[in-house]
Protein backbone atom coordinates (compact mmCIF):
# COMPACT_ATOMS: atom_id res chain seq x y z
CA UNK A 1 0.00 0.00 0.00
CA UNK A 2 1.15 3.52 -0.70
CA UNK A 3 0.74 6.38 1.75
CA UNK A 4 1.43 9.12 -0.78
CA UNK A 5 0.94 9.19 -4.53
CA UNK A 6 2.11 12.17 -6.51
CA UNK A 7 1.61 12.52 -10.26
CA UNK A 8 3.12 15.17 -12.53
CA UNK A 9 3.40 17.64 -9.69
CA UNK A 10 4.66 21.08 -10.69
CA UNK A 11 4.91 24.11 -8.43
CA UNK A 12 5.81 27.57 -9.69
CA UNK A 13 6.28 30.77 -7.74
CA UNK A 14 6.24 33.47 -10.40
CA UNK A 15 9.14 32.69 -12.69
CA UNK A 16 10.69 30.17 -10.31
CA UNK A 17 9.89 26.51 -10.82
CA UNK A 18 10.23 24.93 -7.37
CA UNK A 19 9.07 21.47 -8.44
CA UNK A 20 9.07 20.27 -12.01
CA UNK A 21 6.86 17.35 -13.06
CA UNK A 22 7.53 15.13 -10.03
CA UNK A 23 5.88 11.71 -9.98
CA UNK A 24 6.51 9.42 -7.02
CA UNK A 25 4.97 6.97 -4.58
CA UNK A 26 5.79 6.63 -0.89
CA UNK A 27 5.19 3.17 0.57
CA UNK A 28 3.24 2.84 3.77
CA UNK A 29 5.39 1.88 6.79
CA UNK A 30 8.72 3.05 5.50
CA UNK A 31 11.28 5.70 6.38
CA UNK A 32 12.17 7.84 3.37
CA UNK A 33 14.95 10.41 3.19
CA UNK A 34 14.34 13.54 1.12
CA UNK A 35 17.79 14.48 -0.13
CA UNK A 36 19.21 17.34 -2.14
CA UNK A 37 20.85 20.73 -1.83
CA UNK A 38 19.25 23.75 -0.24
CA UNK A 39 16.69 25.10 -2.69
CA UNK A 40 16.21 21.70 -4.36
CA UNK A 41 12.50 21.69 -3.45
CA UNK A 42 12.47 19.43 -0.37
CA UNK A 43 10.40 21.70 1.88
CA UNK A 44 7.99 22.67 -0.94
CA UNK A 45 7.37 18.99 -1.64
CA UNK A 46 6.53 18.30 2.01
CA UNK A 47 4.38 21.44 2.24
CA UNK A 48 2.30 20.35 -0.74
CA UNK A 49 1.82 16.77 0.50
CA UNK A 50 0.53 18.21 3.80
CA UNK A 51 -1.73 20.69 1.94
CA UNK A 52 0.02 23.71 3.45
CA UNK A 53 0.72 24.78 -0.12
CA UNK A 54 -1.12 24.14 -3.38
CA UNK A 55 0.34 22.61 -6.54
CA UNK A 56 0.39 24.65 -9.77
CA UNK A 57 -0.49 21.45 -11.61
CA UNK A 58 -0.52 17.73 -10.96
CA UNK A 59 -2.23 15.67 -8.27
CA UNK A 60 -1.43 14.60 -4.73
CA UNK A 61 -3.16 11.72 -2.96
CA UNK A 62 -2.55 10.96 0.70
CA UNK A 63 -4.02 7.68 1.93
CA UNK A 64 -5.94 7.68 -1.36
CA UNK A 65 -7.53 11.10 -0.86
CA UNK A 66 -6.94 14.72 -1.78
CA UNK A 67 -5.38 16.26 1.37
CA UNK A 68 -6.69 19.81 0.72
CA UNK A 69 -8.95 20.87 3.61
CA UNK A 70 -9.45 17.20 4.34
CA UNK A 71 -9.67 16.81 8.11
CA UNK A 72 -9.68 13.01 7.93
CA UNK A 73 -6.34 13.04 6.15
CA UNK A 74 -4.72 15.96 7.97
CA UNK A 75 -5.39 14.57 11.45
CA UNK A 76 -3.27 11.59 10.39
CA UNK A 77 -0.47 13.84 9.21
CA UNK A 78 2.21 15.63 11.22
CA UNK A 79 4.68 18.05 9.60
CA UNK A 80 7.49 19.48 11.70
CA UNK A 81 9.11 22.37 9.87
CA UNK A 82 12.71 23.36 10.47
CA UNK A 83 11.45 26.83 11.45
CA UNK A 84 8.27 25.63 13.17
CA UNK A 85 6.49 28.56 14.89
CA UNK A 86 4.59 28.35 18.16
CA UNK A 87 2.18 30.82 19.80
CA UNK A 88 4.06 33.57 21.68
CA UNK A 89 3.09 32.77 25.27
CA UNK A 90 3.44 29.03 24.75
CA UNK A 91 5.41 26.82 27.17
CA UNK A 92 6.18 23.12 26.84
CA UNK A 93 3.04 22.24 28.80
CA UNK A 94 0.83 24.07 26.25
CA UNK A 95 2.56 22.30 23.39
CA UNK A 96 1.81 18.94 25.02
CA UNK A 97 -1.85 19.86 25.51
CA UNK A 98 -2.22 20.98 21.88
CA UNK A 99 -0.58 17.76 20.71
CA UNK A 100 -2.98 15.71 22.82
CA UNK A 101 -5.98 17.56 21.33
CA UNK A 102 -4.83 17.47 17.75
CA UNK A 103 -3.38 14.00 17.20
CA UNK A 104 -5.62 10.97 17.81
CA UNK A 105 -2.62 8.66 18.40
CA UNK A 106 -0.80 11.08 20.74
CA UNK A 107 1.23 9.25 23.42
CA UNK A 108 1.72 11.17 26.68
CA UNK A 109 4.24 8.70 28.06
CA UNK A 110 6.46 8.99 25.00
CA UNK A 111 6.14 12.79 25.09
CA UNK A 112 7.34 13.09 28.68
CA UNK A 113 10.12 10.56 28.07
CA UNK A 114 11.42 12.62 25.16
CA UNK A 115 11.10 15.86 27.16
CA UNK A 116 13.26 14.34 29.90
CA UNK A 117 15.79 12.66 27.64
CA UNK A 118 16.30 15.72 25.45
CA UNK A 119 16.29 18.00 28.49
CA UNK A 120 13.58 20.40 27.26
CA UNK A 121 12.97 23.19 29.82
CA UNK A 122 9.40 23.26 31.17
CA UNK A 123 9.34 26.79 32.57
CA UNK A 124 10.62 28.68 29.55
CA UNK A 125 8.51 30.26 26.80
CA UNK A 126 9.03 28.40 23.54
CA UNK A 127 9.88 31.68 21.78
CA UNK A 128 12.84 32.12 24.16
CA UNK A 129 14.23 28.64 23.57
CA UNK A 130 17.55 28.03 21.84
CA UNK A 131 17.71 26.58 18.34
CA UNK A 132 18.52 23.14 19.74
CA UNK A 133 15.69 23.27 22.28
CA UNK A 134 13.23 24.28 19.52
CA UNK A 135 14.37 21.33 17.44
CA UNK A 136 13.87 19.08 20.48
CA UNK A 137 10.27 20.34 20.85
CA UNK A 138 9.70 19.56 17.17
CA UNK A 139 11.08 16.06 17.57
CA UNK A 140 8.88 15.52 20.60
CA UNK A 141 5.71 16.51 18.71
CA UNK A 142 6.66 14.54 15.62
CA UNK A 143 7.39 11.37 17.57
CA UNK A 144 4.64 11.55 20.22
CA UNK A 145 1.98 12.35 17.59
CA UNK A 146 2.47 8.81 16.25
CA UNK A 147 0.84 10.22 13.11
CA UNK A 148 0.52 7.59 10.37
CA UNK A 149 2.32 10.06 8.09
CA UNK A 150 5.05 12.12 9.77
CA UNK A 151 7.39 14.68 8.18
CA UNK A 152 10.57 16.04 9.70
CA UNK A 153 12.25 18.91 7.85
CA UNK A 154 15.91 18.89 8.90
CA UNK A 155 14.98 17.96 12.45
CA UNK A 156 18.50 18.13 13.88
CA UNK A 157 19.29 21.87 13.58
CA UNK A 158 21.16 23.08 16.66
CA UNK A 159 21.15 19.65 18.34
CA UNK A 160 24.46 18.39 19.65
CA UNK A 161 25.81 14.95 18.72
CA UNK A 162 24.44 13.36 21.92
CA UNK A 163 20.91 14.67 21.35
CA UNK A 164 20.97 13.62 17.71
CA UNK A 165 22.04 10.09 18.65
CA UNK A 166 19.22 9.97 21.22
CA UNK A 167 16.80 11.01 18.50
CA UNK A 168 17.96 8.31 16.08
CA UNK A 169 17.65 5.65 18.80
CA UNK A 170 14.22 6.89 19.84
CA UNK A 171 13.04 7.02 16.25
CA UNK A 172 14.13 3.47 15.47
CA UNK A 173 12.82 1.96 18.69
CA UNK A 174 9.43 3.65 18.38
CA UNK A 175 9.18 2.97 14.64
CA UNK A 176 9.92 -0.72 15.25
CA UNK A 177 7.07 -0.90 17.80
CA UNK A 178 4.69 1.38 15.89
CA UNK A 179 5.48 1.23 12.18
CA UNK A 180 4.33 4.29 10.27
CA UNK A 181 5.30 6.34 7.24
CA UNK A 182 8.07 8.81 7.98
CA UNK A 183 9.68 11.30 5.60
CA UNK A 184 12.73 13.19 6.71
CA UNK A 185 14.78 15.75 4.85
CA UNK A 186 18.42 15.67 5.86
CA UNK A 187 21.93 16.73 4.94
CA UNK A 188 23.49 14.48 7.60
CA UNK A 189 23.81 11.41 5.41
CA UNK A 190 26.67 9.75 7.22
CA UNK A 191 24.63 9.80 10.42
CA UNK A 192 21.23 8.94 9.02
CA UNK A 193 21.64 6.72 5.96
CA UNK A 194 21.26 3.48 7.93
CA UNK A 195 17.93 4.65 9.34
CA UNK A 196 16.49 5.15 5.88
CA UNK A 197 14.88 2.51 3.70
CA UNK A 198 14.10 4.68 0.67
CA UNK A 199 15.15 8.03 -0.69
CA UNK A 200 14.01 10.80 -2.99
CA UNK A 201 16.85 12.84 -4.47
CA UNK A 202 15.88 16.30 -5.72
CA UNK A 203 17.94 18.80 -7.68
CA UNK A 204 16.55 22.20 -8.63
CA UNK A 205 12.98 20.95 -8.47
CA UNK A 206 13.61 17.84 -10.55
CA UNK A 207 13.57 14.35 -9.10
CA UNK A 208 16.89 12.71 -9.98
CA UNK A 209 16.47 9.45 -8.08
CA UNK A 210 13.72 7.63 -6.24
CA UNK A 211 14.07 4.15 -4.83
CA UNK A 212 15.73 2.15 -2.09
CA UNK A 213 18.85 3.52 -0.43
CA UNK A 214 20.68 0.31 -1.37
CA UNK A 215 19.86 0.88 -5.04
CA UNK A 216 21.19 4.43 -4.94
CA UNK A 217 24.27 3.34 -3.02
CA UNK A 218 25.15 0.47 -5.36
CA UNK A 219 24.71 2.57 -8.51
CA UNK A 220 27.80 4.75 -8.20
CA UNK A 221 31.55 4.12 -8.04
CA UNK A 222 34.69 6.03 -7.35
CA UNK A 223 37.25 4.92 -9.93
CA UNK A 224 40.84 6.11 -10.00
CA UNK A 225 44.02 5.35 -11.90
CA UNK A 226 45.79 6.26 -15.12
CA UNK A 227 43.57 8.56 -17.17
CA UNK A 228 44.52 6.66 -20.35
CA UNK A 229 42.96 3.49 -18.84
CA UNK A 230 40.08 5.31 -17.24
CA UNK A 231 38.80 7.51 -20.04
CA UNK A 232 37.71 4.77 -22.52
CA UNK A 233 35.52 3.25 -19.79
CA UNK A 234 33.51 6.43 -19.40
CA UNK A 235 32.02 6.54 -22.89
CA UNK A 236 28.22 6.66 -22.71
CA UNK A 237 28.20 6.86 -18.90
CA UNK A 238 27.04 9.61 -16.61
CA UNK A 239 30.15 11.00 -14.92
CA UNK A 240 29.17 12.87 -11.79
CA UNK A 241 32.58 14.22 -10.87
CA UNK A 242 35.95 14.26 -12.48
CA UNK A 243 39.33 15.32 -11.08
CA UNK A 244 42.66 15.14 -12.91
CA UNK A 245 46.26 15.38 -11.80
CA UNK A 246 48.87 14.89 -14.49
CA UNK A 247 48.35 11.41 -15.95
CA UNK A 248 46.04 10.39 -13.09
CA UNK A 249 42.30 10.76 -12.82
CA UNK A 250 39.56 10.08 -10.32
CA UNK A 251 35.86 10.04 -11.17
CA UNK A 252 32.53 9.33 -9.56
CA UNK A 253 30.50 7.55 -12.20
CA UNK A 254 27.23 5.64 -12.50
CA UNK A 255 27.53 1.94 -13.20
CA UNK A 256 26.60 -1.56 -12.09
CA UNK A 257 28.69 -4.43 -10.68
CA UNK A 258 29.79 -5.45 -14.15
CA UNK A 259 31.19 -2.01 -14.81
CA UNK A 260 33.11 -2.20 -11.51
CA UNK A 261 34.60 -5.58 -12.48
CA UNK A 262 35.61 -4.30 -15.88
CA UNK A 263 37.33 -1.31 -14.30
CA UNK A 264 39.17 -3.57 -11.83
CA UNK A 265 40.29 -5.82 -14.67
CA UNK A 266 41.89 -2.81 -16.30
CA UNK A 267 43.97 -2.30 -13.19
CA UNK A 268 41.98 0.68 -11.92
CA UNK A 269 41.15 1.21 -8.26
CA UNK A 270 37.41 0.86 -7.73
CA UNK A 271 35.44 1.59 -4.59
CA UNK A 272 31.71 2.07 -4.12
CA UNK A 273 30.98 5.77 -3.77
CA UNK A 274 29.61 6.63 -0.35
CA UNK A 275 26.06 7.95 -0.22
CA UNK A 276 27.49 11.24 0.97
CA UNK A 277 29.77 11.52 -2.09
CA UNK A 278 27.01 10.46 -4.46
CA UNK A 279 24.48 12.97 -3.19
CA UNK A 280 27.10 15.71 -3.16
CA UNK A 281 28.06 14.84 -6.73
CA UNK A 282 24.46 14.77 -7.95
CA UNK A 283 23.99 18.16 -6.34
CA UNK A 284 26.80 19.57 -8.48
CA UNK A 285 25.23 18.43 -11.71
CA UNK A 286 23.63 21.05 -13.80
CA UNK A 287 20.85 18.76 -14.86
CA UNK A 288 20.57 20.21 -18.36
CA UNK A 289 24.13 18.97 -18.78
CA UNK A 290 23.34 15.72 -17.02
CA UNK A 291 20.71 14.78 -19.58
CA UNK A 292 23.40 14.75 -22.21
CA UNK A 293 25.29 11.49 -21.94
CA UNK A 294 28.95 11.75 -22.80
CA UNK B 1 30.24 -1.40 13.04
CA UNK B 2 29.26 -1.08 9.37
CA UNK B 3 31.49 0.16 6.59
CA UNK B 4 30.86 1.71 3.20
CA UNK B 5 30.89 -0.40 0.11
CA UNK B 6 29.12 -3.58 1.17
CA UNK B 7 25.33 -3.42 1.60
CA UNK B 8 24.37 -3.21 5.29
CA UNK B 9 22.12 -6.26 5.09
CA UNK B 10 25.04 -8.37 3.79
CA UNK B 11 27.26 -7.13 6.60
CA UNK B 12 24.57 -7.89 9.20
CA UNK B 13 24.04 -11.40 7.78
CA UNK B 14 27.79 -12.01 8.01
CA UNK B 15 27.90 -10.70 11.57
CA UNK B 16 25.13 -13.11 12.60
CA UNK B 17 26.97 -15.95 10.84
CA UNK B 18 30.17 -15.07 12.68
CA UNK B 19 28.26 -15.20 15.98
CA UNK B 20 26.90 -18.64 15.08
CA UNK B 21 30.40 -19.91 14.18
CA UNK B 22 31.77 -18.50 17.42
CA UNK B 23 29.01 -20.23 19.36
CA UNK B 24 27.37 -17.02 20.61
CA UNK B 25 24.17 -18.43 19.13
CA UNK B 26 24.39 -22.25 19.43
CA UNK B 27 22.38 -24.45 17.07
CA UNK B 28 18.76 -24.56 18.16
CA UNK B 29 19.07 -21.26 20.06
CA UNK B 30 16.78 -18.32 19.45
CA UNK B 31 18.32 -15.26 17.77
CA UNK B 32 17.16 -11.68 18.47
CA UNK B 33 14.00 -10.39 16.79
CA UNK B 34 14.06 -8.04 13.80
CA UNK B 35 13.18 -5.10 16.00
CA UNK B 36 15.92 -5.95 18.48
CA UNK B 37 18.45 -6.24 15.67
CA UNK B 38 17.33 -2.93 14.14
CA UNK B 39 17.52 -1.00 17.41
CA UNK B 40 20.79 -2.60 18.50
CA UNK B 41 22.57 -1.98 15.19
CA UNK B 42 20.80 1.36 14.53
CA UNK B 43 19.48 0.28 11.16
CA UNK B 44 16.11 0.34 9.45
CA UNK B 45 13.99 -2.74 10.35
CA UNK B 46 13.56 -3.44 6.62
CA UNK B 47 17.34 -3.83 6.36
CA UNK B 48 17.38 -6.24 9.31
CA UNK B 49 14.59 -8.15 7.60
CA UNK B 50 16.63 -8.51 4.39
CA UNK B 51 19.60 -9.89 6.31
CA UNK B 52 17.49 -12.41 8.16
CA UNK B 53 15.52 -13.41 5.05
CA UNK B 54 18.81 -14.19 3.32
CA UNK B 55 19.89 -16.44 6.23
CA UNK B 56 16.50 -18.17 6.26
CA UNK B 57 16.74 -18.79 2.49
CA UNK B 58 20.16 -20.38 2.91
CA UNK B 59 18.98 -22.63 5.72
CA UNK B 60 21.07 -20.97 8.44
CA UNK B 61 18.05 -19.72 10.40
CA UNK B 62 14.58 -21.19 10.79
CA UNK B 63 11.48 -19.07 11.32
CA UNK B 64 8.89 -20.48 13.71
CA UNK B 65 5.78 -18.45 13.18
CA UNK B 66 4.63 -16.56 16.24
CA UNK B 67 7.63 -17.70 18.27
CA UNK B 68 10.77 -16.33 16.64
CA UNK B 69 13.88 -17.24 14.73
CA UNK B 70 16.26 -20.05 15.61
CA UNK B 71 19.66 -21.32 14.48
CA UNK B 72 19.11 -24.34 12.24
CA UNK B 73 20.68 -27.72 12.99
CA UNK B 74 23.83 -28.05 10.89
CA UNK B 75 24.11 -24.26 10.48
CA UNK B 76 27.69 -24.13 11.76
CA UNK B 77 28.89 -26.68 9.22
CA UNK B 78 27.03 -24.88 6.45
CA UNK B 79 28.63 -21.55 7.32
CA UNK B 80 32.09 -23.08 7.72
CA UNK B 81 31.85 -24.68 4.25
CA UNK B 82 30.78 -21.42 2.64
CA UNK B 83 33.49 -19.44 4.38
CA UNK B 84 36.17 -21.91 3.31
CA UNK B 85 35.25 -21.18 -0.31
CA UNK B 86 35.40 -17.45 0.40
CA UNK B 87 38.83 -17.83 2.02
CA UNK B 88 40.42 -18.34 -1.39
CA UNK B 89 38.63 -15.43 -2.99
CA UNK B 90 39.07 -12.99 -0.15
CA UNK B 91 42.50 -13.82 1.22
CA UNK B 92 44.48 -16.25 -0.92
CA UNK B 93 43.99 -14.55 -4.30
CA UNK B 94 44.87 -11.03 -3.07
CA UNK B 95 47.87 -12.51 -1.22
CA UNK B 96 49.10 -14.17 -4.44
CA UNK B 97 48.60 -10.96 -6.41
CA UNK B 98 50.58 -8.93 -3.85
CA UNK B 99 53.35 -11.56 -3.73
CA UNK B 100 53.66 -11.49 -7.52
CA UNK B 101 53.83 -7.71 -7.52
CA UNK B 102 56.70 -7.99 -5.03
CA UNK B 103 58.46 -10.64 -7.09
CA UNK B 104 58.01 -13.41 -4.50
CA UNK B 105 57.62 -16.95 -5.74
CA UNK B 106 54.99 -19.39 -4.49
CA UNK B 107 57.75 -21.19 -2.59
CA UNK B 108 58.82 -17.91 -0.93
CA UNK B 109 55.21 -17.42 0.16
CA UNK B 110 54.91 -20.93 1.58
CA UNK B 111 58.17 -20.45 3.51
CA UNK B 112 56.85 -17.15 4.84
CA UNK B 113 53.52 -18.66 5.96
CA UNK B 114 55.21 -21.63 7.61
CA UNK B 115 57.56 -19.31 9.47
CA UNK B 116 54.70 -17.11 10.70
CA UNK B 117 52.61 -20.13 11.73
CA UNK B 118 55.40 -21.63 13.86
CA UNK B 119 55.43 -20.10 17.31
Amino acid sequence: MSAVEITHLTKRYGHVTALDDVTLTIDESSITGILGRNGAGKTVLMSIITAQDQPTSGTVRVFGEDPTENAAVLSRTCFIRDNQRYPDECKLDHVLRIGRLFYPNWDDGLASRIATELDIPTDRHVRKMSRGQLSAVGLLIGMASRAPLTFFDEPYLGLDATARTMFYDLLLADYAEHPRTILVSTHLLDEMENLLENCVLLSRGTMLKHGSIDELRSGGWEVSGAWADLEPLLAGRRVLRERRMGALGIVIVEGDERFAREARNRGLTVAPASLHDLVAAYGLLDHDMAEVAR
Amino acid sequence: MFEDGVPIFTQLAEAIEADILRGTYPEGAQVPSLNELAVFHRINPATANRAVAQLVDRGVLIKRRGIGMFVADGARQLIADERRKLLVERYVNPLLAEARALGLSEQDLITLITKEATP
